[in-house]
């Protein structure tokens, strides 16, 4: 099972936050700063298991997480999950999400890419990551694993929240297209450094 | 009405969405929590409107909120309106907002109900899925009671996308209501094989879970997933099918064997790291679970091995972190195949991640055995000295300290030096073991004294190097050490004058009191030494400039705050001074100074003072004197005293004082003790010693929550559990403890004798359990069930007596007991015969028939059988393997038993105890006819006495003459040969020189009676 899935940035601020139990607000707060703590110290070239904090779990639990540039995925998990399985989950999370946001990035440059992830996706998107979430991991446990399947899944999904008119119907949009120019400094894309991230065992999803 | 709605939009032209408060929030980072709460009152006036957008964006907004650690639960309500929308995008929203902030507390979630049926029963497959993934995560008992049979519908709804979420909600149904696993189960186990391989995979997923709850009752599915296993080509369900045999073979060892051949070959065959790595971990686990000493598995064990330096060998560090891991299983059971891997792990110290460090220093400290020892030392030592991170070094240097100290004494002088350059270290925390493990060393093994005092020396001598850590725990405790060591063992010094001056420097009074105390009385000692060898040397001058340096240093620690160390000092002071006097007017000193200090204390085992016999006629409880006594402090039990006390008596005033002063004395003595290396820390081993320490409630029990009660008949506390179990290790380490002083004495030859008088005292029991009544028959062999039998078996004890008729008849009268509430009938004997020896059956039997036992045997009724056997040769030990057949018959049933027993015939079973006058005894010794061979037996600790009759008693032999600690005895067999024995006993030695006509018997006959007494 998964305890939870944090994503959290270098400073520790919560980009997302996933907990399959319940957890008080503050509690869930408490283990983001406990685990950024852990998490944030080890240098990026040790290894990617962390035996457990103490708030979430218990000695069975580990703390599995991948460094992304600017970003921290981080799940917990018990001693059911495979840990280099899981590895693999995050990888492949991130590409599922990298793909539904820019999927004419990834017609381009496949291989590049994708082994990074764009924090401002996360920070303007947190919904949409959720809903692509959802598609891989539901109630703690792992859904689907297939990388296909779950961008097919999404997009559909997209497709039939556009056919609906969105959330935001045309004049909010254009409200937040001016403040949007009234703010020129936030840069469109960022992406930062390539940290070449081994991934092992890949294809086999 | 269109007025209306264009007003709405120009009202949300105006209202901020998600990206909107993300914005402006990274905007405000100086007041951030204002921003907020102005957005939050924005949020509540847009959540109070009609219109389901406003409302919809409005929950996105709180669930990014949520995120950041606000409470929104006060919204519950709206965002059940959010879900119960007709359409997909607010829907959405409203169900990501319940599944971040609902839970089992949230009381609008019995509203849900009707929403949540009615969104997976919808024609749009992806309103069910939201609803599905939704209930996931805020599913309650009640939701789960009522939408169990909607959600058990879906499971064999026509999308693979709804099925396999199904499938999967239904662990969490399970486990809020499980009374609905029961009729959903065989449809689970029919996704096991569904065709679309998401639902598979769901369905692996979630009986994956179950089993791990509780895997017995799912054995049974071993099969179909036995069948998965060889056919499935996901990886990931592989991986949890994999992982769930592993789980599954404890409890059933044949899935084990079968599951070895599919693991290996799926080993050589897959690419995918993790598959690999969980095949190892599982191929592991079954090898822990079949039962040792199935050799045609140590290729399996080879494989694993061999693909774990693979893993540890890897670039990445997430695979050799996982290769030590799984190695450090594999070292539990096959410890020599790990060790042959002792190169790749010691490269991994040098790892610069710290985790890995500590993996391998885990597999290190399993590793160590007596021939690597120097190697892994030596590797150790090296890291210590550019180790990096505390944690690591203190785990490095707790492995040294614990695990590598119980070896021979070249390891002890290696050690010593081990200990002296832990020391030079600084920040470390393990000061006071370093000293207790110095001490203990240098105490018992007098070999390595001379060694350890150079050492120590040196210590004392750069004390200056260790004194800036002056941390109550840290090292200067070292010096504690050093200090009595030196002192202690002064005759060991090369240059006893430097080291007194050394620990006179004024430097040490910044040291801790009872350091400063121990350096102060063991300077004395010094001192004695040093008188000694200038008086040896006949020059008084040396040895008066000496009498001068205490005299001029001391004064320092007289003035010293702490009261031990200003009374030693001042008590020394004046004992040097008097000296000096003495010196002056050439008077010789040093032989009573040394008086001062003569003797030397042996380490007392902890059990040592139980096992002193309380002489007869002292009663330990009765009044010395009329309370309140004055010589309270040399009781043994102050308590007891104290308690009577206060219950007797209306106390006068003056108790009152005693007893704060008797608690003050108990405080200091047990101070004392603390710091006194000759008193062996009180395990608490007894009862009394519970009672006594009032520290042992103070120790942290450490509270382990158990799921399954502990079933510790008459304990039902669980601390009281850990108590007793904690008296067992103690005891156990203690008993070690003395095993080895006993080897070290041994091995150097010390024939000191040991202080260990009381153990000898003990009553000479028969070596077996079996009661045996020789005195009254004594022409009886002996032959006694054997170990194996176990003692506490229901139902019978065997008494067995073996009756020798001739030369080759034994007759064997065994005494059935039964021991149970039951009715015993129908028994049947039966034994296995050997070449050599045959149970004698009726005419007409065949060889492997029983024989009925002529009687049956109501509770607690015994009663005997007698049984012939008929032997060939008497000079080899028989043991023949027997089996009892019987019925129980209790009031209701009558049940089939089996019992097995062994049957021994011993050598000296064939022995019968036969007087011999001594003028006949040496004809025979003179005729030359006899073969002679010869014992010795060392470490007897018992009376000369107690010797024979040991002998006498278990091996019928009859003493012919005996002069002092020399006896001479004799003894026949039943088939007429003499055997004959000499002996001595000399220094806890016994030597056995024996003759007797028949080598081989005699052989037998001596190494009985070398069992006997290694057992005793």
């Amino acid at each position: 099972m998964i305890k939870a899935i944090l994503i959290f940035n270098n400073h520790g601020k919560p980009r997302l936050i996933r907990f399959y139990q319940y957890f008080a607000e503050d509690m869930q707060q408490q283990i983001i700063r406990e685990t950024f703590h852990l998490v944030s110290k080890r240098d990026d070239n040790v290894c990617n298991f962390l035996e457990g904090g103490s708030l979430i779990g218990g000695s069975d639990y580990k703390l599995i997480y991948r460094h992304y540039a600017t970003l921290y995925f981080v799940f917990c998990v018990d001693s059911s999950e495979s840990e280099l399985g899981i590895l693999d989950l995050i990888q492949v999370s991130v590409i599922i999400v990298n793909v539904c946001f820019h999927v004419q990035v990834f017609v381009e440059t496949l291989d590049k890419c994708f082994e990074n992830v764009c924090e401002l996706d996360l920070i303007f998107h947190m919904d949409k990551v959720h809903y692509i979430l959802q598609e891989v991991v539901m109630g703690g446990m792992v859904l689907e694993t297939n990388m296909n399947e779950i961008v097919a899944q999404v997009e559909l999904q997209n497709r039939m929240e556009k056919s609906e008119g969105g959330l935001s119907a045309a004049p909010a949009r254009a409200v937040s297209a001016v403040k949007n120019m009234n703010l020129p400094e936030i840069p469109r894309n960022i992406n930062i450094g390539d940290i070449n991230i081994k991934v092992p065992s890949l294809s086999p999803f | 009405m269109a007025l209306k709605i264009v007003k709405g939009s120009i009202d949300r032209m105006f209202d901020k969405n998600l990206q909107d408060l993300v914005r402006g929030i990274r905007n405000h980072k100086e007041d951030e929590a204002k921003y907020i709460s102005t957005c939050i009152d924005e949020i509540k006036q847009e959540l109070k409107q009609d219109n389901i957008a406003v409302k919809a964006n409005a929950v996105c907004k709180l669930t990014y909120l949520q995120m950041l650690g606000y409470d929104v639960s006060w919204a519950a309500f709206n965002i059940v309106e959010v879900m119960s929308s007709s359409k997909f995008t607010y829907k959405r929203i409203g169900y990501l907002a319940a599944s971040q902030c609902f839970h089992e507390g949230t009381d609008v979630i019995m509203l849900t109900t009707n929403q949540i049926r009615k969104d997976l029963s919808s024609p749009n497959q992806y309103d069910t899925g939201v609803a599905l993934t939704g209930l996931s995560c805020f599913v309650t008992p009640d939701l789960a009671r009522d939408l169990a049979n909607d959600i058990m519908t879906l499971m064999s709804h026509t999308k693979p996308y709804i099925r396999k979420k199904a499938v999967l909600i239904m662990y969490k149904v399970f486990l809020k209501y499980p009374e609905s696993l029961r009729p959903a189960f065989p449809r689970l186990k029919e996704k096991l094989e569904d065709p679309d391989p998401g639902v598979q995979s769901a369905a692996v997923n979630v009986i994956c879970e179950l089993a791990r709850r509780n895997p017995k009752n799912y054995l049974s599915l071993a099969p179909l997933f036995f069948k998965l296993m060889t056919s499935s080509t996901n990886n990931w369900v592989l991986i949890k099918i994999i992982k769930l045999f592993g789980a599954l073979t404890p409890l059933e060892p044949r899935l084990g064997k079968k599951l070895i051949e599919p693991l290996t070959n799926l080993i050589h065959s897959t690419s995918a790291m993790s598959l690999l790595y969980e095949c190892v971990n599982t191929v592991i686990a079954v090898l822990i679970s079949l039962s040792s000493g199935m050799p045609n598995h140590s290729a399996s064990i080879q494989l694993c091995v061999q693909k774990l330096r693979i893993l540890i060998e890897d670039s990445d560090q997430n695979l050799k972190y996982l290769g030590l891991l799984a190695m450090s299983k594999i070292l539990k059971t096959h410890p020599k195949s790990v060790q042959s891997h002792k190169d790749l792990i010691l490269q991994c110290l040098d790892d610069k991640d710290e985790s890995i460090r500590l993996r391998a220093l885990d597999l290190l400290y399993g590793m160590v055995s007596k021939k690597n020892l120097m190697e892994i030392v030596k590797k150790l030592m090296l890291h210590v000295d550019k180790a990096e991170g505390t944690t690591y070094r203190d785990e490095l240097q707790h492995t040294c300290n614990t695990k590598l100290c119980n070896c021979s004494t070249l390891i002890l002088l290696r050690y010593i030096s081990i200990l002296v350059e832990l020391t030079r270290l600084e920040g470390t925390r393990h000061g006071h073991l370093i000293a207790s493990q110095m001490l203990d060393v240098a105490i018992r093994v007098k070999a390595i004294r001379a060694f350890a005092v150079a050492q120590m020396a040196m210590l004392l001598d750069n004390a200056h190097l260790l004194t800036g850590n002056m941390q109550r725990n840290g090292i200067c405790e070292v010096l504690y050490a050093a200090a009595w060591i030196c002192g202690e063992f002064s005759e060991h010094l090369e240059d006893p004058n430097q080291t007194l001056e050394a620990m006179l420097r004024p430097k040490v009074a910044t040291l801790p009191g009872h350091i400063q105390a121990v350096y102060v009385q063991n300077a004395a000692k010094l001192f004695a030494t040093v008188l000694r060898k200038h008086e040896g040397a006949t020059d008084s001058q040396a040895a008066q400039e000496t009498s001068q340096l205490l005299v001029e240093r001391l004064p320092l620690f007289v003035q010293s705050a702490n009261l031990e160390v200003q009374e030693r000092a001042s008590c020394i002071l004046q004992l040097v001074k008097y000296i000096q006097k003495l010196q002056q007017k050439d008077v010789e000193v040093a032989e009573e100074v040394s008086a001062l200090f003569a003797g030397e204390l042996n380490p007392v085992a902890p059990k040592a003072q139980k096992k002193v016999p309380v002489p007869e006629g002292l009663d330990l409880d009765a009044w010395i004197n009329e309370p309140p006594s004055e010589s309270e402090s040399e009781d043994e039990k102050p308590k007891a005293v104290f308690a009577k006390e206060e219950t007797k008596h209306s106390r006068p005033r003056h108790t009152e004082v005693d007893e704060k002063e008797l608690a003050r004395r108990r405080e200091a003595r047990k101070q004392e003790q603390a710091n006194n290396p000759f008193y062996i820390k009180s395990s608490p081993s007894s009862q009394k010693v519970y009672q006594d320490a009032p520290g042992v409630e103070h120790i942290p029990v450490v509270q382990i929550d158990l799921s399954v009660p502990l079933k510790v008949p008459g304990m039902p506390m669980s601390d009281q559990y850990l108590k007793l179990e904690e008296e067992r290790r103690q005891k156990e380490k203690a008993e070690k403890k003395k095993k080895e002083k006993k080897k070290k004495r041994e091995k150097h030859g010390k024939g000191k004798k040991h202080d260990s008088g009381p153990e000898s005292e003990e009553d000479i029991t028969p070596a077996h359990h079996v009661d045996i009544v020789t005195e009254e028959m004594p022409e009886n062999a002996l032959p006694s069930d054997d170990d194996d039998k176990d003692p506490n078996d229901p139902h019978k004890v065997y008494d067995i007596q073996g009756n020798l008729q001739d030369g080759s008849q034994v007759v064997v009268s065994v005494i059935f007991e039964n021991k149970s509430d039951s009715f015993l009938k129908s028994m049947e004997f039966n034994v296995l015969d050997s070449l050599n020896s045959k149970l004698q059956r009726p005419e007409g039997a065949g060889p492997h028939d029983g024989l009925v036992v002529p009687f049956q045997l109501p509770p607690g009724v015994s009663n005997e059988a007698r049984f012939i056997f008929s032997v060939q040769s008497i000079v080899m030990p028989q043991k023949l393997k027997g089996t009892l057949t019987f019925i129980v018959k209790s009031e209701d049933s009558s049940t089939h038993e089996k019992l097995d027993f062994k049957l021994h015939f011993t050598c000296t079973s064939y022995l019968i105890t036969t007087p011999c006058y001594s003028d006949a005894y040496a004809k025979l010794l003179e005729s030359g006819d006899l073969k002679s061979s010869s014992l010795r037996l060392e470490g007897v600790n018992m009376p000369f006495h107690h010797l024979l009759a040991r002998i006498c008693f278990h091996h019928h032999f009859s003493v012919v003459e005996r002069i002092d600690s020399c006896a001479s005895m004799y003894s026949r067999s039943i088939q007429g040969h003499h055997v004959c024995l000499l002996v001595k006993t000399a220094d806890q030695t016994v030597s056995i020189d024996a003759k007797c006509d028949e080598p081989s018997l005699l052989g037998n006959v001596l190494d009985e009676i070398k069992q006997t007494f290694s057992q005793c």
